[in-house]
């Protein structure tokens, strides 16, 4: 039988950290597995009730969101629409309403699955994770936070505690899930991209991309492809042509790895495209 | 007297306040804390010889496990053949079929138990597809494994291509389709036990559609009289089909458990256990030849079908029969051969669902007539209006239809809706100047089918089905009938058919819960027969319920019987009015009990020859046209179903609102057949054996839909009224096939038309 | 360890003692007797356990006990107390939004929770909200309409003031 803590601060949550307390945020996939497969723990730790998981803000390092923050709260955020849009976007297609009620920023990238809406967003957006343990906080970047599959830079006795994306944002923000269907679905590609308008090309260009690789990637190779390059259509073909060859996705229960190549690809390309036509966008 | 008649008013559903309250009472909402549960154990393998099944480390004293030597003589669910395996005996032949039941005093402690049970198998090959059952089988020692086959021969194929001008080939196919009700299966069994505490009978109550079929498969599992079985249906959330036949097999289950610890037995599949055990959609292939004329008149149509039936017949030898006599589609064709086979697999037996075999054919029919229309370079609507059935025409079985075919009218208002010839050129042109600007392109397709209304041939005789009416002493009129609602309205759709036959208001009129031990056998609530066949039995019962009062009411005023009528709830006489109850309280008084029953009646001079396939196959039929809007991604080929408009005659409509509702809801699982719905499968496990990756339509992926009703009335339903339940399926997904291919030039022959599989086929076409 | 929590549940305040992990529809169907919320897949996937927690849609099944301590909970029991109907019930049986029944409970909640944000919803605003509650029987054509109906976008098509007591099921 569990043990259960629920503390209302950091300070409070330290005796279920070091008892390697299962940490509980929304719930969202952490009860499915459990019921399926009877598992049981024993304790569990409430993140939701920590006041210092909570709440969104702008202050000196950026926005800062609470890693408890649920995906409705990041959508109604005035400074989340305003300072990254693209992980709005993201936050939307996660599951439906009620899901998005429940499931938490922080529990999808503890989660770590390769599919994990916002993870690219985040990667885009150069966030960085503040994590809090026994030994104190330590920030994390996004992009060195996950290790491999389903493995991430989260120390059992540690927990997420904020996520800070910096200021200002890229004027730029695009993101793109490509699903099995029209709402609630896991992502055969999930795409984020950001950067800035320089002249007839594009600076601080940055790519990433989920549910092609055993964890959400950024594709550095196209990102230096596109950086400083003027827009054309010749160029939007020849990055289509780079991410095809760059990425190596995989057969599974959703897609193909040969479907997931191209539309990766072309998600891209039309991305550059709608750029080139919409100067001001 | 200012009366309404019931029939055709869009009444409140008798069900429809306990189910928006959340007072209705499901399977998994009864019994909860003190029945016992039973779990099922079951094989990893597709095909495998069972080594040995030990269950020495269950510890649990209270806990029973059953394996196939505690089953009996009778190891096999009383079907069309018996060769379903109750539980598995030597070999097993699919992934997740039964091999061994634990009953425990509680779902957590059977669970345990069951996870304790060692079965330890020999693997076989296994056979997955219709390409390697082709190849042959080890259950037959590599010969074909055919569950089934039958042949229609209409005129003469050789001399029918020998007139043609163009010879068109195609293939076809489509895979398996789960139900996905959303109340899984789910069935409670108590035992009925003597004074030395002996089994002698068993009570079942599950979620099921067909009560007596269940009746059925335990008599002759325990070998027991008609009166120690019962059988009764919970309120059942959804079926389609999907539980028609397995409910026999849990129900089984329940009941052996039963008598093994002589206590109530619950068993209720979760989701993922639904998907793996239990029925699919045949997946087919269905290959044809049809030769035409240059105006696209069909002159030869060759057909061959094949479907996949899984591990066991079970039902698929009437799938197949329903499956080759829509194959020809809603078209004349003078000169017609179709064979058509069933081929065992090592999967879980398909079985029914909803369209019973005929979406399959149809989709294979539909898109051979767009490809005809495309090598004649006419549009998808000529090609269909040119040869679409009127009157007076003869089908491949020799059947002339003699009433109620309105294939042109629903084809002609589907167009005329839409604009659907307009529209059509208008995409395939802009498709011709198409930009590399990211818009979505616009498709939009048509689709004309029918669908035979009630069983198949001889099977109404063969039913020979009941149905009652029986004034209660609280004087309202009860139906009594075994035909189940599991979502589509029946009760309140026999309600108004009731009122309207006996002439009383629908308050007047109750309908007994199916009840194997208080309801006649009406036969099983599948093959769109129950308003039309079953409706037909209440109108005549409560006909003659109604005689026999006026009868009384005549004698009591002392009057001719012909001068006495029942109306809108008053016996009507010149003398005045007297209301229903008043009459039929003295009527009790007098005589006592009073009921009606009315049973099937076959048409004179109707017949079907089983063997030769020559005759009447159908009744009626209802008609169907659909048009299908689609936005295509150029970039991601994802389909988006923007607008549907369908067209059914259904006789006449008995009531306007679900009535709509069942073709908005059957043609929405016909859509994501077409484009959505996928099993996929490795070493003959489904991959997506869960409402997570298997995906149904949302909200947001449904389409606004007009939904347009016809009433061509039949002779032989109640008012006119022919089958709706499985007519829309029929037409979905052909139509959007048909719009993909408008929209991008891509045509595809194989369902779900996924964005990978018209990536694929986009490649391959250029 | 089962330990005793303390919620609002449609109104009343409620104590349960459980294990912290028990799912909340668990809880509500097994322990509190209240089974109009469904089982459908146990995976959030198809919305017919939703239940408002704090007036937000949410899967009971998705929910464990531990984190509803001190929160309100409104299930489709607590839409219609004392027996009697909402419109927005009355409206949905009427029009044909519920067929088999076993989404609809999950559904009316989720509806419930779309017209506490947009009191008109446009299709796209529901198709948008009501995508995580799956119905395999209407086609959701006449849920729309209900909520249309109910919304006074559309006519009703439904004869108002059918008698209800029709079925011997009761």
């Amino acid at each position: 039988m569990s043990v259960a803590y629920s503390p209302n601060t950091l300070a409070e949550a330290r005796e279920a950290l070091a008892r390697g307390a299962v940490k509980v945020a929304g719930a969202t996939d952490l009860l499915v597995i459990d019921h399926a497969s009877f598992r049981q723990h024993a304790a569990v730790l409430n993140v939701l009730a920590i006041g210092e998981l909570r709440g969104i803000h702008v202050d000196d390092t950026g926005l800062n969101i609470g890693a408890s923050s649920t995906f409705t709260q990041i959508r109604q955020s005035e400074d989340v629409v305003r300072e990254a849009p693209l992980l709005i976007a993201a936050a939307a297609t996660i599951g439906a309403a009620q899901i998005q009620n429940r499931a938490t920023l922080g529990g999808n990238i503890a989660n770590a699955s390769p599919a994990g809406d916002s993870l690219p967003a985040l990667l885009v957006l150069d966030a960085q994770i503040v994590l809090f343990g026994p030994r104190g906080r330590r920030t994390v970047r996004h992009d060195t936070f996950h290790i491999g599959y389903r493995k991430t830079a989260l120390d059992a006795d540690e927990l997420i505690e904020r996520v800070i994306i910096p200021r200002p944002g890229p004027t730029l923000q695009f993101f793109r899930k490509v699903g099995t269907r029209a709402a609630q679905a896991i992502s055969k590609v999930v795409v984020g991209f950001s950067g800035n308008r320089s002249g007839p090309g594009l600076r601080n260009v940055r790519l990433a991309m989920g549910s092609i690789a055993p964890v959400p990637t950024r594709l550095v190779e196209v990102e230096a492809m596109i950086e400083g390059e003027p827009l054309s259509p010749a160029l939007a073909d020849r990055v289509c042509a780079l991410v095809e060859k760059t990425i190596s996705p995989i057969d599974d229960v959703r897609s193909t790895a040969d479907y997931r190549r191209h539309v990766a690809g072309q998600v891209v390309r039309r991305m550059l495209l709608d750029f080139l036509e919409e100067p001001k966008a | 007297m200012d009366h309404q008649n019931a029939v055709g008013r869009s009444l409140l559903r008798p069900d429809g306040l306990a189910k928006v309250t959340g007072t209705a009472l499901y399977l998994d909402d009864l019994t909860e804390g003190f029945c016992f549960h039973g779990v099922t154990v079951r094989s990893p393998h597709a095909s495998a010889l069972i080594a040995s099944i030990d269950s020495s480390s269950v510890s649990d004293p209270e806990v029973k496990v059953l394996t196939a030597k505690d089953v009996g003589p009778r190891n096999s669910i009383h079907l069309i053949q018996d060769d379903w395996p109750i539980l598995a005996d030597r070999q097993v032949n699919h992934v997740g079929e039964p091999v061994a039941l634990v009953v425990a005093p509680t779902l957590a402690r059977a669970q345990s138990a069951a996870r304790a049970v060692k079965v330890a198998y020999d693997v076989l090959r296994p056979v997955l597809s219709l390409d390697e059952a082709l190849v042959g089988d080890p259950r037959t020692n590599g010969g074909l494994n055919v569950l089934s086959e039958c042949k229609i021969a209409h005129g003469n194929i050789y001399q029918g291509f020998a007139q043609a001008d163009v010879i068109v080939d195609g293939e076809y196919s489509t895979g398996h389709q789960e139900h996905a009700y959303i109340e899984p299966h789910g069935v409670i069994a108590t035992p009925t036990l003597d004074a030395a505490s002996a089994f002698k009978g068993v009570d079942i109550v599950g979620s099921l559609q067909c009560p007596y079929y269940v009746h059925k498969a335990l008599t002759y599992l325990f070998g027991l009289g008609d009166e120690a079985i019962r059988v009764r249906q919970s309120v059942t959330g959804g079926g389609f089909g999907g539980k028609e036949d397995y409910p026999d097999m849990i129900a089984a289950h329940a009941a052996l458990l039963a008598r093994a610890c002589g206590k109530q037995v619950k068993i209720l599949y979760e989701r993922q256990e639904d998907i793996i055990a239990t029925t699919k959609r045949h997946p087919s292939r269905v290959r044809h030849k049809t030769g035409v004329k240059r105006d696209g008149t069909l002159v030869a149509m060759d057909i061959d079908v094949l479907l996949d039936g899984g591990a066991y017949v079970t039902l698929s030898p009437v799938v197949l029969s329903r499956c080759v006599l829509h194959s020809a589609g809603a078209y004349a064709c003078p000169n017609v051969r179709i064979r058509g086979r069933v081929l065992a697999t090592n999967t879980a037996p398909n079985g029914a669902f909803r369209g019973f075999g005929a979406p399959q054919s149809l989709f294979a029919v539909e898109r051979q007539m767009d490809k005809i229309a495309r090598t004649l370079g006419l549009d998808p609507f000529a090609v269909r209006r040119r040869n679409a059935y009127r009157e007076g025409d003869t089908t491949p079985t020799g059947q002339v239809l003699k009433e109620s075919v309105s294939a042109v009218t629903v084809l002609e208002r589907a167009k005329e809706a839409t604009r659907f010839t307009e529209r059509h050129a208008q995409n395939e042109k802009a498709r011709q100047s198409r930009k590399d600007d990211g818009k979505a392109l616009a498709g939009i397709g048509l689709s004309l089918f029918w669908h035979g209304s009630g069983f198949t041939g001889n099977g109404e005789r063969r039913l020979m089905s009941k149905g009652a009416v029986r004034l209660r002493p609280d004087l309202k009129i009860e139906v009594l009938t075994s035909s189940t609602d599991f979502g589509q309205g029946t009760e309140g759709i026999f309600r108004q058919i009731v009122a309207d036959a006996c002439g009383v208001t629908i308050d007047d009129v109750v309908v007994h819960i199916p009840d194997t031990a208080e309801v006649p056998d009406s036969g099983p609530t599948v093959a769109s027969r129950t308003v039309m066949v079953v409706g037909g039995l209440l109108s005549r019962a409560g006909a003659k319920l109604a005689q026999t009062l006026c009868s009384f009411a005549a004698r009591h005023d002392g009057l001719a019987p012909a001068a006495v009528a029942l109306r809108g709830g008053f016996f009507e006489t010149e003398r005045g009015q007297t209301p229903f109850r008043t009459m039929a309280k003295k009527y009790l008084i007098v005589h006592g009990p009073l009921v009606a029953e009315a049973q099937f009646e076959p048409t004179p001079g109707s017949t079907f020859d089983e063997a030769t396939y020559r005759g009447d196959a159908y009744a009626a039929y209802g008609w169907g046209a659909n048009v299908v809007e689609v936005e295509v991604d150029p970039d991601t080929f994802i389909t988006s179903v923007v607008n549907l408009t369908t067209v059914s005659d259904v006789g006449h409509v008995v009531h306007p609102v679900m009535c709509a509702g069942q073709v908005e809801g059957g043609t929405l699982q016909a859509l994501a057949w077409g484009y959505l719905e996928e099993i996929k499968m490795k070493d003959g496990r489904y991959l997506n054996d869960r409402l997570q990756t298997y995906l149904i339509p949302t909200m947001a992926d449904t389409p606004d839909m007009q939904t347009i009703l016809i009433e061509n009335p039949t002779t032989h339903g109640p008012f006119g009224a022919k089958g709706v339940g499985e007519l829309p399926m029929d037409g979905g997904a052909p139509a959007l096939l048909q719009a993909i291919e408008n929209a991008t030039g891509i045509s595809l022959a194989r369902i779900p038309a996924t964005p990978e599989r018209i990536l694929q086929a986009g490649r391959a076409g250029q | 360890m089962n330990e005793s929590y303390k919620f609002i549940l449609n109104g009343r305040p409620t104590e349960v003692t459980g294990p912290p992990m028990a799912r909340l529809l668990d809880v509500l169907r097994r322990d509190l007797g209240l089974t109009g919320s469904k089982e459908g897949c146990g995976e959030g996937e198809c919305g017919a356990c939703t239940v408002l927690l704090n007036n937000e849609a949410v899967c009971s099944c998705l929910v464990p006990l531990f984190q509803v301590d001190g929160a309100s909970i409104t299930t489709i029991e607590g839409l219609s107390p004392g027996d009697t109907l909402s419109d927005l019930q009355r409206v949905f049986a009427a029009e044909g939004g519920a067929q088999c029944g076993a989404c609809t409970p999950g559904m009316i909640v989720t509806i419930r929770a779309l017209l506490d944000r947009h009191p008109k919803p446009t299709r796209d605003q529901m198709r948008e909200y009501v995508s995580g509650t799956l119905c395999r029987c209407t086609g959701y054509e006449r849920i729309f309409r209900a909520v249309e109906v109910l919304t006074g976008q559309r006519e009703a098509e439904g004869v108002p003031g059918a008698p209800v007591d029709g079925t011997s099921r009761g």
